[in-house]
């Protein structure tokens, strides 16, 4: 057994900002960055001097990393890192801050994670996405990462008896959460025959499985406990945090995620059990990875995901609220801000701003990142349980 | 099943010719090892050196050990299908061009997982399939899902169809009809289902054994086609350039001349005028007209294939200027093969061991039967490989090559064939 680690207490995760998502921009990423730290700034009262780390993610920023942002913006932050995890950004951002925070390297410390999608830009970074990409599966169809999901969700449904219906109750769900979020992207109720009846798109994914690319930013500040009540800003404190990458790698297909190695560690560190959380924010670039992120995390066993999803409903006030802003499946996914809406959404939660999507009696919340289709998988998983302070 | 391919109907001349898309073609360096064992026909990936283990997508270092002694050992391919998909989105407009498009996820017993494009007759996971590696459209190797036994008509499925040159119903031009080689070649072409073969003769006047025999058959057209002369190569291409899907180059002069055993220019230049400046005319005027249909419905223009020599991979001193000439011309095919590849056309070299004929008399066995050259051309179509070292000698000189350039060539200087 590893040696007991530095618990997170007494950091503060506060000031959840969104940059609201469009379809397509012609700005850069910088405008959708600048925009998201100026939010901040605004919502928190900390100067933008006083913003003396920076912790970054983007697809988009190119040939820029978060150096060239410093400068883009004006900043002079004393701890810098550019986080290139994806959808894993939002709960790897955080453990990172969380430390800095704790060490001194840094008081405040903004999380931002922004992209801009152009006309055609979508297509370009599928194509140089990565090496094992480049190399082994952009010239099989070039379909992204929809063929890649096919071959899992196939795998999965042939292996657990999940029908389409299950993962249909995932995206409608979603999208009954998602009409309550003015930020969302999709304004319009799905029922679960309009999800059955959508065009294929690499079967057994059909359209109400897949995200839409659009560009936008999410953004929130890491700083102490301390900090937090001089400025008077509502915050939640984080319980607990964990990542891993390239899990299982000798499986031949995805069945597992990284969560499943390291998910009692997770409730160890909260002191908690899956049962006591109050709503889950998983990473749902498809519906077959929402489910397993239940399994993985302890919500019910493996195979068990089809038959949760049938006795649960995951809206904001059903019996397992899940993806409470509408997830990236309705609320769109703006690039690496995909793996920040989790955290924006459960950061609302906790601080009692999230409106009508306010799940009743929330003291626990846990968020689940998943990012970067290199191969065949996304390699980085993680996970955090944030609370309210005591 | 594989529905058998039916003949295609004639082109509608009013509709614009369809422009090629290729799929996309960008590989790193080390990915390019699978593309080199394609090239050749075979299915290959890296194998550590020290601990065994077979990986991909290709990598700089072993996965398991951190060896960075990878080589390149061929695959029988066999695997488990995990999964398929039939693709009916794509972001990449030749794929959009050919949807619905199906793909599958396949366990090598070999330990990697690999994408593949997925034959037809392949049915639902799980199932066992062979892997195979096939060069694209763009040139670069892809993985193919076979089925483990195909039926009749599986080289008619659409997806692979579109990886070879299979000349089926389609369209060649034989450069020199007048040798038993080219008459080899047209037998074998017609008998593999080409269309028409149009089959060029120089020096009509001069009456040579066989023509009268291949051009009795109905799909064959003899054509007049000299090329050492520039305008008997214009006019040809003027008349067939634009219905030509396959260029099959066999035209060549062949002399057993070293530097001192004749005085004089006047041989190699002749052998030069065919088999090198020869490829150059026939390139520039036949050239344009494949890349321009190399999209052109189901049987577009598709490969271009030269008849070389392994003479041209080192001299061999008793054909001196011969071997001169076939290194010129293989260095030209390589020039084609850049200026073709953008376009989707396959160039394919050949570099036969000393054929059969009156040229190669003085060789010993085993020499090279034009029948067999023939079918090794067809394979190399239907395979959609590009170089080819047809015969036990040709396949002999490669690996002392590949071994050691230097020691084969003081070999051949001592008379070592």
């Amino acid at each position: 057994m590893a040696r007991q680690r530095l618990s997170y207490a007494g950091v503060a995760v506060a000031v959840p900002v969104t940059v609201p998502y469009v379809r397509y921009s012609t700005h850069s990423a910088h405008w959708f960055i600048g925009h998201a730290i100026d939010a901040l700034v605004k919502a928190s009262g900390v100067g933008k001097d006083q913003i003396d780390g920076l912790c970054l993610s983007s697809f988009s920023l190119a040939p820029d990393t978060a150096v060239g942002v410093t400068q883009h913006m004006g900043l002079s932050p004393r701890w810098l890192d550019h986080v290139p995890t994806g959808g894993a950004s939002g709960v790897m951002c955080l453990r990172r801050a969380a430390r800095a925070v704790q060490s001194g390297d840094a008081d405040v410390v903004a999380c931002v994670a922004a992209d801009t999608n152009h006309i055609d830009s979508f297509r370009q970074t599928l194509g140089s996405f990565s090496n094992f990409a480049r190399d082994a599966t952009y010239p099989y169809g070039s379909g992204g990462p929809n063929s890649i999901f096919a071959f899992i969700t196939a795998n999965y449904m042939r292996s657990f008896g999940a029908k389409r219906e299950d993962f249909g109750r995932i995206a409608v769900d979603q999208r009954s959460n998602a009409l309550k979020n003015p930020n969302a992207m999709f304004k319009k109720p799905l029922t679960l025959d309009e999800y059955m009846a959508a065009r294929p798109i690499s079967d057994p994914i059909h359209l109400f499985d897949c995200v839409m690319p659009c560009a936008g930013a999410e953004a929130f500040l890491v700083m102490s406990q301390e900090r937090a009540r001089e400025l008077g800003l509502p915050h939640a404190v984080i319980r607990g945090a964990i990542e891993r990458h390239n899990a299982y790698s000798e499986d031949p297909v995805m069945v597992l995620g990284g969560w499943r190695v390291d998910r009692d560690d997770l409730y160890a560190q909260a002191g908690v059990r899956s049962a006591d959380i109050d709503f889950v924010q998983t990473y749902d670039d498809y519906p077959v990875i929402a489910m397993m992120q239940f399994e993985d995390l302890g919500f019910c066993e493996k195979g068990e995901g089809p038959a949760f999803v049938r006795s649960h409903s995951l809206t904001c006030d059903g019996s397992f609220p899940s993806n409470t802003s509408g997830g990236q499946l309705s609320a769109g996914q703006a690039g690496a801000a995909g793996g920040f809406l989790g955290m924006t959404e459960t950061l609302r939660q906790l601080t009692d701003t999230a409106g009508s999507r306010a799940v009743a009696h929330a003291h626990l919340g846990l968020v689940a990142g998943f990012g970067m289709v290199t191969y065949d998988r996304c390699l980085c998983t993680g996970a955090v349980i944030l609370g309210r302070p005591a | 099943m594989t529905m058998p391919m039916m003949h295609p109907k004639r082109k509608n001349p009013v509709l614009r010719t369809q422009q090629m898309n290729l799929p996309p073609g960008a590989r790193g360096r080390v990915a390019l090892g699978i593309t080199t064992a394609a090239a050749e026909g075979r299915f290959e990936l890296q194998t550590c050196a020290d601990c065994g283990a077979v990986q991909y997508p290709p990598r700089e270092t072993c996965h398991k050990c951190l060896s960075p002694r990878l080589n390149w050992r061929e695959q029988g391919g066999e695997g488990l299908l995990l999964g398929s998909t039939t693709l009916h989105h794509s972001n990449d407009l030749f794929f959009r061009e050919r949807l619905p498009w199906q793909l599958g996820l396949v366990h090598l017993d070999a330990g990697p997982t690999v994408m593949v494009h997925l034959h037809g007759e392949v049915g639902a996971a799980p199932a066992r399939v062979r892997v195979g590696a096939r060069l694209d459209r763009a040139g670069q190797a892809v993985l193919i899902g076979f089925p483990n036994e195909g039926s009749a008509h599986m080289a008619d499925d659409k997806m692979l169809r579109e990886m070879t040159s299979d000349p089926k119903f389609r369209k060649v031009l034989v450069t020199d009809g007048k040798t038993e080689v080219g008459q080899a070649i047209v037998r074998a072409l017609v008998k593999a289902g080409a269309d028409i073969v149009w089959v060029g003769h120089a020096e009509p006047w001069k009456k040579m054994g066989g023509l009268d025999d291949i051009s009795a058959l109905p799909q064959v057209t003899l054509v007049p086609l000299d090329l050492t002369n520039g305008r008997s190569v214009t006019e040809l291409a003027g008349a067939i350039g634009g219905k030509v899907d396959i260029v099959i180059n066999n035209a060549e002069v062949h002399r057993n001349f070293g530097i001192a055993s004749r005085r004089g220019t006047d041989v190699a230049k002749a052998e030069m005028d065919i088999n090198y400046f020869g490829l150059l005319r026939l390139a520039q005027e036949f050239g344009p007209a494949l890349k321009g249909r190399s999209a052109d419905g189901a049987t577009n223009a598709t490969a271009w294939v030269n008849l070389l020599s392994i003479y041209a991979l080192s001299n061999f001193p008793p054909h001196g200027t011969f071997s001169a000439s076939k290194a010129a011309a293989h260095s030209l095919a390589q020039c084609l093969r850049a200026e073709m590849r953008p376009a989707g056309i396959r160039v394919i070299n050949l570099f036969p061991g000393p054929i059969d004929d009156e040229w190669n008399q003085q060789m010993p066995p085993p020499k090279l039967a034009p029948a067999t050259l023939a079918s090794a051309i067809v394979k190399a179509l239907r395979d959609g490989v590009e170089d080819i070292y047809p015969g036990d000698v040709a396949e002999e000189w490669l690996e002392r090559w590949r071994d050691n350039p230097k020691v084969l060539e003081r070999e051949l200087a001592h008379g070592g064939g």
